[in-house]
């Protein structure tokens, strides 16, 4: 048995400790707004932060994220208000079929949080998620937008 | 309009069906107090034509028959529907009828294909009728409640206004009445200029759950009960189960079921996916592998390779006497290109839920084609059209792969068979997902070009050899025996129609060459490959006859204005003619491509020999009618990453049988930093409807060879991709 604490709330999971934690969160959790894509940290769809930074939660083990503080898409916007990332990508459409989306704008918010004001080299350095749709064109515009909100 | 039923689905699962999907699932809910005669939604507001309901608080909900899977054909046909409709937009949410209620009204909602960029093009007619039929019963509704005649009503924002007097009703306090009249026969259509809502920008009305992880795609689907299961099929493509040694995982905790799934593949079934998965990793499968397994991807292309000279092949196109002009030639270019097979590889892999009975089979699925989905629900299931029904949930991408193809529709029924009751969500690995592609089919080109004494370009032979994709998944549709989707953009006419009909003498043939390999619909397929052939040896021409690049088109172009419009446009854009920046060079490519006319211009340098830098790309389409400007300028962007990450980086290779890669670390795709500014130029000229999302990949490949052929002095890669040659972008 792992406490889990996703969005701050702590979640009992029954599960080997060797389970990468993407499916905890979506299997025991419920929180299905992570995304799996690949399995192997390549493609990002499942990014959450643990104790604010970064991770591909399809390889991090459960028991590398007890006892630390887990953020899920669904925990970012709170009452319903979105932050300034996803107001952001509202305001300039970013998503198509949108199902990479989670893992992206999970990872830019932990950038906008280290570095409020990145350049092109910061987001071509630290957003390295995959998009087959192809949304990167926004997906900068909206930093930036972002950044400047 | 005859009353219908709903068919026979418990309250509680037609209520799980409606909220997985997202949108109320909002049909033919017979409830007596509204009377007889009335089509009515789940909550009975009243249907006024198959593509609209009104509820009385006004919202209109437009029924979309076609799928969303990113490209914005949702909202574009919202908008087409809208603006006959004449309503409020801000009042418009939509819905997908479901295949099993289309079979029961006789197709009402037409096709559910979305696929070869379609879903407008192909539906702009009957859905703006739909539309306006509607504007024009809710129009009499008030005209017949105020006693007045309806020449002297009109309808704007939802309204309805009699003229002399100024009296105004809502949409929604006439649509009970609206519903009851007999349809218009006669539905006129506004002239394009007068659109208010079709050719203007409006947001997307899919966007915000896609921000909060609220967004239902098939991967997250939860029903009461729902078991998950994992499944491998043999790899190598037309292999068998031998045996599998279930008593080796059917202890492992939460695995319920491990189970063959038709004669070829295995699966598990578990409380979760991770503990299906992982039963399905540790459980000893042997194949029967069959006759394929020695094929690779070397002796693929050793036939395809002497198709290349056969005497027989499919002639596709042709003017005058290629072969006599060739033979009669002064001087000749020749070249020969190869294009591997690729998997479309969607963010979300292949996945669907299904729910069997022995009167009842449910299925739940991100899908372009929920007709499909419903045939092949009828099939595995082995039960009549009235016992079936899809509820089709949004796709996480689909690029082909789920329009033509539903095989994880007939897994998941015949997992759900051998668990009666039982709700099984199949989920692929992305493993199982590279592995099981339908792909980009495997083709070779040799082009000869030749020159008379005087160095008029006089004839063009351009032989492709290689794999046919409709002998293998629509063998209904060859033209006596040529496939004539091979000939995409190279067409003598229509949706494909080859841009150089100024050539004197040229022929166009395929020497079909089938692997076992199973090839699909691919975001533009066959117009990708055929787009690099000719544009990139339009290039080699230009450059044997010591002309410019485009000078060398537009000569050939006088028969083709509209294909000359777009190449026009982009190199004005680029300034073609003029210098280019230091170390940066230009390219171009030009096609018609379902229906639009689309170039690119692409400016690139090459450091090192190998690394290749894309400065900008300028884009023009020309689809006719631009329904939504913002959406055609993102698909635009998005083929760039598509078409590029192909051209750089994507190769399914075959080994002993079966496909080598597995997931993205061996079958990249573009990230950020190597994304080009692309600039869109859409130029919609009029008068016809052409398709927008997958068009413009076509031109991607070839207007960055093309540039990358001037930044390396003439030296030409003809081989893709280009990771095999050492080159990245950079």
């Amino acid at each position: 048995m792992a406490k889990l604490n996703i969005n701050g709330k702590v979640h009992d999971v029954d599960v080997e400790p060797g389970m990468p934690l993407l499916w905890a969160i979506r299997e025991y959790a419920g929180l299905t707004g992570t995304k799996y894509g690949c399995g192997v940290a390549q493609c990002g769809s499942c990014t959450v932060h643990v104790d604010g930074a970064p991770v591909r939660s399809c390889v991090l083990p459960v028991s590398a994220a007890e006892g630390k503080k887990i953020t899920t898409i669904e925990g970012l916007a709170v009452n319903g208000v979105l932050t300034k990332v996803q107001k952001a990508w509202l305001d300039h459409e970013v998503p198509q079929c949108g199902y990479c989306q989670s893992g992206i704008i999970m990872a830019v918010t932990a950038l906008l949080n280290s570095k409020p004001k990145p350049t092109d080299a910061d987001i071509d350095g630290a957003i390295t998620n995959i998009c087959r749709c192809g949304t990167f064109q926004q997906v900068r515009e909206a930093i930036h937008a972002a950044a400047k909100a | 309009m005859d009353s219908i039923e709903m068919p026979r689905v418990s309250r509680r699962s037609f209520v799980i069906g409606a909220a997985a999907a997202g949108t109320g699932l909002a049909i033919g809910l017979k409830l007596p107090p509204f009377g007889p005669d009335v089509v009515r939604a789940a909550d009975g507001s009243p249907e006024v034509t198959a593509w609209v309901v009104i509820k009385p608080d006004d919202t209109v909900v437009i029924r979309i028959a076609r799928s969303e899977m990113g490209q914005g054909t949702l909202t574009g046909l919202a908008q087409m529907v809208a603006e006959e409709l004449e309503c409020d937009w801000s009042k418009v949410t939509t819905e997908y009828p479901t295949p099993g209620q289309s079979v029961k009204r006789k197709r009402a909602w037409g096709d559910f294909s979305t696929g070869g960029s379609r879903g407008i093009r192909n539906s702009h007619d009957y859905v703006r009728k739909g539309g306006a039929a509607a504007r024009m019963m809710l129009v009499q509704a008030a005209a017949d409640a105020w006693k007045v005649p309806v020449a002297e009503c009109s309808a704007a924002n939802s309204m309805v206004t009699h003229n002399p007097s100024g009296r105004k009703v809502s949409y929604g306090k006439v649509a009970e009445a609206a519903a009851r009249l007999t349809p218009p026969k006669d539905v006129p259509l506004k002239d394009p200029k007068d659109w208010k809502i079709i050719g203007k920008p409006v947001k997307r009305l899919d966007t915000v759950d896609k921000l909060t992880g609220k967004q239902v795609y098939g991967f997250d689907l939860k029903l009461p009960g729902m078991l998950n299961a994992a499944i491998m099929e043999c790899p190598v493509f037309g292999g068998k189960v031998k045996s599998f040694d279930a008593a080796k995982v059917s202890g492992r905790k939460g695995v319920k079921k491990v189970l063959p799934v038709g004669d070829s593949a295995v699966a598990v079934v578990a409380d979760t996916w991770w503990q299906a998965k992982t039963a399905l990793d540790a459980l000893p499968i042997v194949w029967d592998e069959g006759p394929n397994a020695k094929v690779s991807s070397a002796s693929i292309a050793e036939i395809n390779k002497a198709g290349l000279d056969a005497d027989q092949a499919f002639v596709g196109n042709k003017a005058g006497d290629a072969k006599g002009a060739l033979a009669g030639a002064a001087k000749k270019v020749e070249a020969v290109y190869a294009y591997p097979f690729q998997n479309h590889a969607p963010m979300e892999p292949m996945n669907a839920t299904a729910k069997y009975t022995a009167d009842k089979c449910e299925v739940w699925v991100p899908t372009q084609n929920g007709e499909a989905a419903f045939a092949a629900t009828l099939a595995a299931s082995g039960l009549p059209a009235d016992k079936c029904e899809v509820y089709k949930i949004h796709l996480g991408g689909g690029f082909g792969r789920r329009g033509a193809f539903h095989d994880y529709v007939t897994q998941a029924v015949r997992i759900a068979k051998q668990m009666p009751g039982v709700p099984v969500k199949l989920l692929w690995s992305r493993e199982e997902d590279m592995r099981q592609g339908r792909f980009h089919p495997v083709t070779q080109c040799k082009l000869v070009g030749g020159f008379d004494a005087s160095n008029n370009f006089t004839g063009l032979h351009m032989r492709i050899s290689g794999q046919s994709i409709l002998a293998s998944v629509r063998p209904q549709a060859m033209k006596d025996g040529m496939d004539p989707a091979t000939f995409q953009g190279l067409a003598p006419s229509g949706e494909f129609e080859f841009g150089y009909k100024g050539i004197p003498n040229y022929l166009i043939d395929h020497a079909m060459r089938n692997p076992h390999v199973p090839p699909g619909f691919w975001r533009g397929v066959n117009i990708n490959q055929n787009a690099i052939y000719i544009e990139c040896f339009m290039d080699e021409l230009a450059a044997a006859a010591k002309q410019d690049p485009l000078e060398f088109r537009r000569k050939l172009m006088a028969k083709n204005p509209k294909h000359l419009a777009v190449l026009n446009a982009v190199a004005e854009r680029a300034g073609w003619g003029k210098p280019a920046p230091k170390g940066v060079f230009r390219g171009l490519a030009q096609m018609k491509a379902f229906d639009s006319y689309v170039a690119a211009c692409a400016e690139v340098s090459v450091s090192g020999g190998n690394k290749v830098k894309i400065h900008r790309i300028i884009c023009a389409t020309d689809p006719g009618h631009a329904v939504n400007p913002a959406q055609i300028e993102r698909q635009i962007a998005g083929s760039f990453v598509y078409g590029l990450s192909a051209l750089f980086e994507q190769e399914c290779t075959v080994k002993n049988g079966r496909i080598e890669q597995e997931n993205f670390n061996t079958y990249g795709s573009m990230k950020i930093a190597q994304m080009p500014k692309v600039e869109s130029i859409v130029m919609p000229s009029g008068g016809f409807w052409g398709g927008v999302g997958e068009p413009t990949i076509c031109v991607a490949a070839p207007a960055v060879l093309n540039a990358m052929a001037a930044a390396m002095g003439g030296k030409r890669i003809r081989s893709f991709p280009l990771k095999n040659h050492g080159i990245t972008l950079v």
